[in-house]
């Protein structure tokens, strides 16, 4: 069976820079950007082990692309 | 398809980001206490979520249960009577170290003591974040603070020793860092009939590490996970090795009789009582 597509993406106007996601993701799927925001660098070696979704203190990353859709003008 | 739950739950109208400071453990304990009840499969309107003042206190406004802000350190008194007004309510009390252990100090030993079936989250920071940083009862002895400029001279409180002491169901402990483990306790604590008591130990990345130089959240959380060790190992460990560490797991999982239940025994009781002496 094919793995589904993951999907990640970074509010921006909810991140606080914490930079949490950055420090704990085990395959170093973010990296931090010239802003000083999270970027989502390498989407493919994502291995959902959940860990930035949990520990995001701001809830600022979105896993379901429907859910960012609603949320986009808050 | 790996899903972020937390914002099934979130108020509709409320602005976001919210007020917790950038690293704060509040936001992390409060997505592992909404996974906690997405698992047990309770709807919004079941679960009743109290808080009292303080930077975790500020929880209820942002997630979408039926909610209760109340006073300074009397979260406890507010929840034990939305219980025994309707013990079919799931209630969970948000409480900071402070709200719990000073200001509700009394509150807190009196709800173990009495056994009633809630939950209570104790969000321990070892500070009094929101106003300003002063020294709170479970502060580090030799910590800095605002009423602490010299080092802190206190010993501070072990929040799970007490809750056991005074006769709490279930005890645990758990860090922000170890999010599943403390998804966990969360799980077992609302499951477990009678009161629960979960300390979950999260940062304080501005005021506490203002006082203390610990860095940013991220190495603040590093740091909690470095100092974590469970219950079995720290059975191995001298008390010079223990010295510097949080130790976490389940600390008391007892059987006592719930409050709810008892009183409706005394209810029955009382009835019965007052049929015979009618019929006399």
């Amino acid at each position: 069976m094919e793995k589904s597509k993951t999907f990640l993406f970074v509010k921006k106007n909810w991140c606080k820079k914490c930079g949490i996601c950055v420090e704990f993701c085990p395959k170093g799927v973010f990296k931090l950007g010239k802003d000083g925001y999270p970027e989502i660098v390498a989407l493919d070696k994502c291995v959902e082990c959940k860990l930035c979704i949990s520990l995001c203190p701001d809830f600022a990353i979105f896993s379901n692309p429907e859910k960012k859709k609603d949320y986009e003008d808050r | 398809m790996m899903e972020n739950i937390i914002h099934d739950y979130l108020r509709p109208k409320k602005s976001f980001p919210h007020v917790w400071c950038p690293g704060c453990g509040d936001g992390i304990v409060l997505n592992a206490m909404v996974r906690a009840i997405h698992s047990l499969g309770k709807s919004k309107d079941e679960v009743v979520f109290v808080s009292g003042i303080g930077c975790s206190s500020r929880a209820p406004a942002y997630t979408d249960f039926s909610s209760l802000h109340g006073i300074h350190g009397r979260a406890l008194p507010f929840a034990t009577g939305i219980k025994l007004a309707n013990p079919k309510l799931t209630v969970v009390v948000f409480s900071g170290d402070g709200d719990a252990l000073a200001i509700g100090g009394n509150h807190f030993i009196h709800a173990c003591r009495r056994n009633i079936d809630i939950t209570v989250v104790v969000i321990n920071n070892n500070i009094y974040g929101m106003t300003g940083g002063q020294a709170s009862p479970t502060m580090p002895t030799g910590a800095y603070g605002a009423t602490a400029p010299y080092g802190n001279l206190d010993r501070p409180f072990d929040v799970c020793k007490l809750a056991a002491a005074a006769g709490a169901n279930y005890v645990a402990r758990a860090t922000a860092f170890q999010f599943f483990q403390l998804e966990k306790c969360i799980k077992e604590g609302i499951e477990k009939k009678g009161f629960s008591v979960i300390e979950a130990v999260t940062p304080c990345p501005s005021l506490y590490s203002f006082f203390n130089n610990t860095g940013r959240g991220v190495d603040m959380l590093k740091k909690l996970r470095d100092r974590a060790v469970t219950t079995q190992k720290a059975a191995t460990l001298s008390p010079a090795e223990l010295e510097d560490k949080i130790v976490t797991g389940v600390f008391a999982n007892e059987n006592f009789r719930e409050y709810c239940a008892g009183y409706a025994e005394l209810v029955e009781k009382a009835e019965r009582s007052k049929k015979n002496e009618e019929s006399l």
